[in-house]
């Protein structure tokens, strides 16, 4: 998010680079609100169609159902957001280079299969368990990308290849039974369902986050002034830490009078940060940009395309089978419809809905947090007008060509606006 | 062989020679005894038909294809180019047709791509300060740093290709058909940056097809024809047309004329044509 505000500022001054010794200092919000304009109109969406469409969902569902907006229900909207919110992460990664995985699902269920056979059937710890699962989703990811980077077959034909076969393997793997459960006192489920951050920890957390969003930009400020080009001003600066200070500090009071904040979300929020650091400020992370932008360009700056891709595949399927183990983990059971039904196309979806573009190199990380929150809104709010799975399915349809047709429209713009 | 005296040339002779460049692919002959000479501070314009070998020749320099014959010398030194890396190592940077930038990556993004500092916690305000910098120095209408390539026109694009040509520091820069499919102001506004880069003091190729954008800032016109020298021509003096015979192969003509020429100069006559003594035949 710090990023989008000191691009602003950045490109407030909307004279000519011409003059390198540009002005410091903040550009003023009218110059700001211009340059975001600008960037509207070349088709860079950002999160501002999300934002309002869950603005939107939110206000619809709390006057259907008065529950909706509930503590207890936000509370438990945010948990059931975590493990296909895992999975939607990885699918960004996917996206940005262009690919996609239609088989994150089956990855995930048949990840939760392993994990609960190893746990339970054959004993062994839940941390050997875990591990294992997510080190065979990440063997796969890796069979995948040596496929499509050797054969050149395409990444939605293998994954869909992948659909098939590994829900067979999961099947076979959970035997004639069909269904494991894990002891309701072993961490993974108690982590998953009942750990919960205590309340001036989770304040604390809050404050720290605020105070380091104030430190990082107070400090990548002062070396773009040292170097005298356009910087966040201080007050703007303090704004944005104050109205993360509120905004989360509000939430965190909020679902503190039911629950509170699970651990679960928060090891999903630590995911997402982590990865937006790595898209956003990391040469890895422009490389796959670059890679979902224009293969031929990044192999001509020297950047090794194949690798790129194959980091991509083993995120995705790695992150896939993490998923699958914090679903199992909610659940309390890993069974035959684990990772089937809607959980791959919720994921995608997300992914998409967040704003992560189906035609590769435009999106982030912060996608797959509001994608799922938007998806599981949908859900969550159906279910509580006791509308089963029928109308949840069209709905959530509905959403996802709405966010889809919304990306191939900004994509027409910009195309239209760079020919300009 | 005596190196062609261009206008600009330095006193230390032409900073990139080739000598008896051949290269063919199978039974295909794309380059036969090629010779050509940049020094720095010179743009040198290579024309001639489609198929002439124009761009396998800029591939031998870039490092894509080896040449089967002939020297490069770089520098007073004999030199092999056998990857593109090592072009740019040598510092012959090459700026192709379709120019390779991601439209989803701003100015920035893209001048850097592959090379940018500091790979765990990009160093982006200095990448910005170089990047202003050197559009700065070439005095480019970039609107700003911060917009995604897909916004910019196609002059600007090209703009930020040689930018980003420029940063690993070359000495001669190939330019591949840079005004193609620009519009008039546009190919001004190129135009001005390779003249830009002539004041640098780099070693300018510049392929095209548009005699009046070679006559109106290369200084010497290298022309090639089915795969052979077929002419060194001053820019400045030379006609269109004469260029135009050369590339079509109304050459005939053209050689004898020229031949003509020469023994009229030889004889002392006036040689204000423009033709000078030229290292084919």
């Amino acid at each position: 998010m710090s990023d989008t505000t000191t691009r602003d500022a950045a490109a407030a001054p909307p004279a000519k680079t011409a003059a390198p010794a540009g002005t410091p200092g903040d550009g003023g919000p009218r110059a700001r609100l211009a340059a975001a304009g600008a960037r509207l109109r070349g088709g860079d969406l950002g999160v501002a169609p999300v934002v309002a469409g869950l603005v939107v969902i939110w206000t619809v569902m709390q006057i259907l159902n008065p529950i909706f907006l509930s503590s207890a229900n936000l509370v438990n909207l945010l948990l059931e957001c975590v493990p296909v919110g895992v999975i939607a992460l990885g699918v960004v990664f996917m996206l940005l280079v262009g690919q996609i995985d239609l088989s994150v699902g089956s990855i995930s269920g048949l990840s939760a299969a392993v994990t609960a056979v190893l746990f339970v059937d054959r004993g062994m710890p839940a941390w050997t368990a875990i591990l294992a699962a997510v080190a065979l989703g990440a063997a796969v990811g890796w069979c995948y990308a040596q496929v499509f980077n050797r054969l050149g077959v395409p990444s939605f034909v293998i994954s869909l290849a992948g659909l098939l076969g590994f829900l067979g393997l999961q099947l076979w793997i959970l035997g004639p039974n069909g269904s494991i459960n894990l002891p309701f006192d072993s961490w993974p489920v108690t982590f998953a369902q009942l750990a919960f951050v205590p309340p001036w920890l989770a304040y604390a957390l809050v404050a720290a986050g605020a105070a380091a969003l104030y430190w990082t930009g107070h400090l990548r400020a002062a070396e773009r002034r040292r170097a005298e080009l356009p910087a966040t001003g201080e007050r703007t600066l303090i704004l944005r830490s104050v109205a993360l200070l509120a905004g989360l500090g509000l939430a965190v009071w909020y679902l503190n009078r039911d629950r509170g904040v699970g651990w679960m979300f928060v090891l999903f929020l630590g995911l997402v940060l982590a990865a937006h650091y790595a898209l956003s400020r990391t040469k890895y992370g422009k490389s796959l940009y670059a890679v979902g932008g224009n293969v031929e360009a990044a192999r001509r700056a020297g950047i090794d395309v194949q690798r790129i891709y194959t980091s991509a595949f083993v995120l995705c399927t790695s992150l896939a089978a993490l998923g699958g183990v914090l679903a199992a983990s909610r659940l309390a059971a890993a069974n035959q419809s684990s990772g089937t039904g809607d959980v791959n196309l919720n994921a995608i979806a997300a992914a998409v809905i967040g704003g992560t573009s189906l035609f590769g190199g435009r999106g982030g990380a912060f996608a797959a947090l509001l994608g799922i929150v938007v998806i599981q809104s949908i859900s969550n709010g159906l279910t509580l007008l006791n509308l089963d799975s029928s109308y949840r399915f069209m709905v959530t349809g509905a959403v996802l060509m709405l966010a889809v047709a919304l990306d191939s429209a900004a994509r027409r713009s910009r195309r239209s606006h760079g020919r300009a | 062989m005596s190196p062609s005296p261009t206008p600009t040339a330095g006193a230390a002779g032409p900073l990139l020679s080739l000598r008896g460049i051949s290269k063919s692919f199978g039974a295909v002959a794309a380059l036969t005894d090629v010779s050509l000479d940049v020094s720095a501070g010179e743009v040198v314009a290579l024309v001639g038909d489609n198929g002439a070998g124009k761009s396998t020749l800029v591939k031998v320099l870039s490092g894509v294809h080896r040449p089967d014959a002939g020297t490069i010398t770089f520098e007073s030194r004999e030199v092999t180019v056998p990857t593109p890396a090592a072009a740019q190592q040598l510092g012959i940077a090459t700026v192709f047709q379709d120019l390779a930038l991601c439209e989803n990556l701003n100015v920035i993004e893209n001048l850097f791509l592959g090379r940018e500092l500091r790979a765990l916690r990009l160093d982006d305000v200095r990448m910005e300060v170089r990047a202003r910098e050197l559009l700065a120095q070439l005095s480019a209408k970039i609107p700003a740093v911060e917009v995604p390539v897909a916004a910019l026109s196609g002059g600007q694009r090209q703009t930020v290709a040689i930018a980003r040509s420029l940063l690993g520091d070359p000495k001669i820069i190939i330019l591949d058909e840079p005004t193609a499919a620009l519009g008039v102001a546009q190919t001004a506004e190129v135009l001005n940056l390779i003249e830009r880069l002539r004041e640098r003091g780099h070693g300018v190729i510049m392929i095209s097809h548009n005699m009046a954008d070679v006559q109106a800032v290369a200084d010497t016109v290298a022309v090639l024809r089915l795969g052979r020298n077929n002419g060194v021509f001053d820019a400045r003096t030379a006609s269109g047309e004469e260029l135009v015979a050369a590339i079509t192969g109304a050459g005939d003509n053209v050689v004898a004329r020229r031949t003509a020429a020469r023994a009229a100069a030889r004889a002392g006559a006036a040689a204000g044509t423009g033709d000078e003594g030229t290292d084919d035949e």
